[in-house]
């Protein structure tokens, strides 16, 4: 090995984990199976909002091989209620969420009865033997309906639908001025402009490909808890804290997850009440759900209604920014769903040097599955939202939307610097990002021919869409979530082992699922200690091996496990080489450390890293006083956020007569910061703009008026596979991050979190000459066309029955 | 997830199962492809007591030349139909309409007369049938009868099978050297059609002799856009002619209103794609 080695970091290696996963020749959670172990299948109600007036399980229990079939009263004593680590409300008692319902249900989903049996065939049979008597209440599915004084209450014991208000004013923060002054100011002001917009950010499901499965065996001295979940160490503690369990007693597992998205940010009812069945019959019981019990029950996402006002000056200054919203819950609250509008408070202000900003959200219930992360969490709403009203700005002013951002970004020369929101924005590049945008788009040659098609009035109309987006990443520095009151701290944790034969395991607290971090973290390691990359072992997920961790969500992991990793691994480092200098016989400061050799300067005199490891293991000859192990962990927290950035660029073709919208061309240019490995970013980027296109075009929740979800099967939940979607230009610019040593800012939800703005800024841009004002998302082919035809933003909204699909199917009909 | 019990058949021939069908009474299904019925036994939103399994009786596979027809046997797959030969060459139509099924893995699996006993009004292969005037070959109890595709769609994933019969093959007469072109609007790829026109003329030199069009999920059958076809016949084929006769596209159809597309949206939609699909047809 000489100096000379090749870095690791940089490459485009592809995943070691490919071959495991690509060919499912793995464990997930559904294909482990232990002896005797029982299933366990839930009943759900089909009906939003009832009293649950009686239950007969008497026939589900005859059924042979059923073992037990327990309703809420059955396990009201040890069944308990979900936890909310970030209730925002302070001081209020959360409703209950129990993980079955005892007297009465709160959306057409809630668990009111499971069933345990021998084999999962036996256990659906007995599902739909269990008969229940509901006595229907009154719903309410719509947030300003549920707002109203005589509306239905989801959780009468609150009084109000309302849960939680949440406000952050730079006034009152003393971090710029007044929004409200700014905004009464400028609708004074011949020489300003205020624009107000509702924009709505509809319900989407995160449709992970592997649905969610548990898998809990009683019988050893630890219960053991498989899961599908991104947040093991997350689920350990509050299975602990949520029925009663000694936490040491617990050990958690999630082994190959298949994606998440948010949507495994939780720690969920079917894993308690798993827990909890075979705890009672003393042996291993599996609950694995169906994909249209995913869609149903595992939580949503999104699901806001945005006022948002902006002021500026005619010349383009933008002088106040009013962000006031109504976040939907649903019908509880989960592990983090009112935190979610929180994570974007501090985002609406994006790039832009906006004087004053006030945000505020307040809560509201509805008999809907509740709402939790989904990819972006709060920052792809707030992120939608400026861009829109951006947008809406510049055709209020008649300027080019392009030279009204860059006219109120914050300089590349003016970081760091600290925004009206109060974050400190380390680094940034905005200028440098928008110039390869634009000129890998061809920004004025589809300007020329937007102009041309509108002259000639083509059926087919062209538009741009732009959005030069940040996020914050790096969850978090554990003192402001302190601040805004969740219920732990944003460190991460990790831990190196050195083998005898200078083998290394790397022991992460993060939890990938899909990700590829064990070969980003083998490249980390790699370059830290000198060794080949195929000799680093990352190890992640089992409680038992990874002991302490805060798990993979906000796109956290690199920003703040990666670092942690960088620590442990200059702790290994410094270790070595005290114990180099022993063997060299020299002093610790005339070696130098490169390519995994310890080198007396100078000298042609060296150790390697791996010679280190084998006498440390041997110990025969070691420095006096010095513990024999090289071994080290490092816990670290972050002192700040990082903050992605980037500018994309939609071109759409939007066809007048039949409303369909086809994604011509798509740029984006995402400053990341340093990158480990540019095949894994290119990755996320990828399915990140996939997920944020397909909110702006394809994907809806829908409820009907009597609160069923009717688009409960992905026949009906339009999910877009490869070739609805665009062909996408990626580069990259590269602003190092200051804040952490890896220069690195995070990527897994940047695609996201860009991109949905930019595609419904470039719909409306091509019909905005028609007088269109706003499409609300999905824009599907029926709403842009009734917005072309008759002026109308929200054709086919919630409400309406599913569109074709299996919904449709009749079950009497002639299926073949 | 897991359907509920049910017994399974597989018999080998025809014969043995109308036997089966007629044997188990009207709870039973017959399972072709299985792309639309295993979903709906997945989601227990049908149990029947028995399914028969028409998958190992081999001469319902495969197309042949009968005279001046085509016989498609009923579970040929579209896989099959779409690359074959002889429906390219006199049923173009069916070829492009079978090309915009679902994806590859559907294709492989799914069967024309699965597709058009199934008589979804949103299926892509039943406007074809009708506008080809397909007959439809089916076997029960009492021997075979032919039923014509314009008697054999009644309604809404109903047809003039009884539970005892099976459709067993499609007689489609040959359309020798027409253009043809299956103008498909959906919102994803793999997503059903919200509304599709089947549109197939002969020309001769630069005029329309003959046109025969028909439009899915327009109704709760496939339906023949005749006024267009009228309208067509002995007109020059100019943008223009084409745009004047789809304009009457949606006449006589009443489209069932969804979350994808109103009745006047999917009217409007009739009336434009028509005009495509013609478009299409005349220069294909």
């Amino acid at each position: 090995m000489t100096a000379t080695i090749e870095p690791e970091v940089g490459k485009a290696r592809a995943r070691k984990e490919d071959a495991r996963l690509i060919t499912g020749r793995t464990r997930w959670t559904d294909n482990i199976v232990l002896p005797g172990m029982l299933h366990l299948a839930t009943v759900r109600s089909p009906i939003a909002h009832a009293e649950i007036a009686h239950i007969d399980t008497s026939a589900a229990r005859d059924i042979p091989g059923v073992l037990a079939v327990y309703t809420g009263a059955d396990l009201d004593a040890e069944q308990s209620g979900m936890p909310c680590a970030m209730p925002v409300n302070g001081d209020a008692t959360a409703p209950r969420h129990a993980p079955v319902a005892v007297d009465k249900v709160c959306f057409a989903g809630d668990i009111v009865a499971i069933v345990i049996a021998r084999d999962a065939v036996t256990a659906e049979d007995a599902v739909a033997a269990v008969d229940v008597d509901y006595r229907e209440l009154p719903v309410v599915l719509d947030m300003e309906a549920a707002l109203a004084d005589d509306a239905p209450l989801v959780h009468p014991e609150l009084g109000t639908n309302k849960w939680a208000f949440f406000a952050f004013d730079s006034a009152e923060a003393g971090t710029g001025s007044s929004a409200d002054e700014a905004i009464a100011a400028a609708e004074r002001d011949p020489d300003s402009v205020v624009v107000k917009r509702r924009f709505r950010q509809q319900r989407v499901m995160p449709a992970f490909m592997e649905p969610r499965s548990v898998v809990v065996d009683p019988t050893g001295e630890q219960l053991t808890v498989w899961s599908s979940t991104q947040v093991p160490h997350i689920l350990k503690t509050m299975a602990a804290l949520t029925l009663g369990l000694p936490e040491h007693k617990i050990r958690v597992i999630a082994p190959d997850v298949g994606g998440g998205f948010g949507g495994k940010l939780q720690v969920t009812r079917e894993e308690m009440l798993a827990i909890l069945a075979a705890r009672r019959l003393g042996r291993p019981v599996k609950w694995t759900e169906g994909r249209s019990e995913s869609l149903l029950a595992a939580h949503h996402g999104r699901d806001q209604i945005q006022h948002i006002t902006i002021a500026a000056r005619r010349d383009g200054t933008v002088t106040a920014l009013k962000a006031e919203l109504l976040a939907d819950m649903g019908a509880y609250l989960g592990l983090f769903t009112p935190a979610i509008p929180v994570f974007g408070a501090f985002m609406y202000n994006a790039i832009y040097k906006f004087p004053a900003y006030h945000f505020a959200v307040t809560d509201v219930f509805t008999n809907k599955t509740f709402t939790d992360a989904y990819r972006g969490a709060g920052r792809p709403e707030a992120t939608f939202a400026v861009e829109r009203i951006m947008d809406e700005l510049a055709a209020e002013l008649g300027v080019d939307p392009l030279q009204l951002r860059e006219k109120n970004w914050i300089k590349h020369e003016e970081f760091p610097f600290t925004t009206v929101a109060g974050l400190t924005y380390d680094s940034g590049n905005y200028e440098a990002a928008t110039e390869k945008a634009t000129g890998l788009f061809d920004y004025d040659g589809l300007r020329r021919e937007q102009a041309e098609r509108r002259q000639r009035k083509d059926p087919v109309q062209l538009g741009i869409g732009i959005s030069t987006f940040t996020e914050m990443c790096g969850l978090a520095p554990s003192r402001v979530l302190g601040q805004l009151g969740a219920g732990a701290g944003g460190w991460e944790h990790a831990s190196i082992r050195v083998l005898p034969t200078g083998k290394v395991e790397v022991v992460t607290g993060t939890s990938p699922h899909g990700q590829g971090h064990e070969t980003a973290w083998s490249q980390i390691v790699a370059d830290q200690l000198g060794v080949p990359f195929e000799d680093v072992e990352v190890l992640h997920g089992d409680t038992q091996v990874s002991s302490k961790g805060l798990d993979t969500y906000g796109s956290r992991s690199l920003a703040v496990g990666g670092i942690a990793v960088v620590k442990a691994a200059e702790k290994v480092v410094a270790k070595a080489k005290r114990v180099a200098a022993h063997l060299l016989e020299a002093a610790e400061e005339d070696l130098e450390f490169s390519g995994g050799r310890f080198a007396v300067k100078g000298t042609d005199q060296g150790v390697t890293i791996q010679e280190v490891a084998l006498a440390t293991f041997t110990a025969h000859n070691f420095p006096e006083g010095m513990e024999p192990s090289l071994d080290a962990d490092y816990t670290f927290d972050p002192e700040n956020f990082s903050f992605p950035h980037g500018t994309h660029l939609c071109a759409t073709e939007v066809d007048t007569e039949t409303g369909r919208v086809t994604i011509r061309k798509y740029v984006c240019v995402d400053d990341i910061g340093a990158v480990i490995n540019p095949l894994l970013t290119e990755g996320q980027v990828h399915g990140g703009l996939a997920q944020g296109i397909s909110q702006a075009l394809f994907e809806e929740a829908v409820y009907d008026d009597s609160g069923t979800l009717t688009t409960g099967t992905l026949a009906d939940y339009l999910v877009p596979s490869a070739i609805d979607l665009p062909h996408y230009v990626t580069a990259r610019t590269e602003t190092r991050a200051t804040s952490n040593p890896l220069g690195v800012k995070g990527v897994g939800e940047a695609g996201t979190i860009a991109s949905t703005p930019a595609v419904v800024n470039a719909v409306l841009d091509a019909v905005r000459h028609l007088g269109v004002r706003d499409i609300e998302m999905p824009c599907s082919p029926m709403r842009v066309w009734a917005a072309v035809h008759r002026g109308q933003s929200d054709a086919g909204g919630p409400g309406a029955e599913a569109g074709g699909g299996l919904g449709s199917i009749d079950a009497s009909g002639g299926a073949q | 997830v897991i359907p509920a019990a049910f017994e399974y058949t597989a018999p080998s021939t025809v014969d043995e199962a109308v036997r089966a069908l007629s044997d188990a009474g009207e709870d039973a299904k017959v399972l072709a492809g299985g792309q639309s019925l295993l979903p709906v036994l997945r989601l227990r939103l049908a149990a029947p007591t028995v399914v028969v399994d028409l998958g190992k009786i081999a001469e319902l596979r495969g197309v042949r030349e009968d005279g001046d027809a085509l016989v498609i046997g009923a579970m040929t797959t579209h896989y099959d139909v779409q690359r074959d030969h002889l429906v390219a060459e006199h049923a173009t139509l069916l070829a492009r309409a079978t090309d915009t099924v679902a994806d590859p893995q559907v294709r492989h699996r799914g069967t024309f007369g699965g597709s058009l006993a199934h008589a979804d009004p949103a299926g892509d292969l039943l406007a074809p049938a009708l506008a080809l005037d397909a007959e439809m070959v089916i076997a029960g109890t009492a021997g075979r009868r032919t039923v014509p595709a314009a008697e054999f769609f009644q309604d809404l994933f109903t047809t003039a099978l009884a539970p005892d019969e099976i459709l067993v093959e499609v007689r489609v007469p040959k359309f020798t050297g027409w253009r043809a072109h299956y103008e498909k609007f959906n919102r994803v790829a793999q997503a059903w059609s919200m509304v599709a026109v089947a549109a197939t003329v002969r020309t001769e030199r630069d005029t329309i002799a003959q046109a025969r069009i028909a439009l899915t999920n327009m109704a709760s059958t496939p339906v023949r856009a005749t006024a267009v076809e009228q309208a067509l016949v002995g007109q020059a084929a100019t943008v223009e002619n084409i745009r004047a006769a789809a304009a009457h596209a949606a006449e006589g159809t009443s489209p069932t209103p969804d979350g994808n597309a109103d009745v006047e949206y999917r009217q409007e939609l009739a009336r434009v794609l028509t005009g495509r699909a013609l478009s299409a047809a005349v220069t294909a």
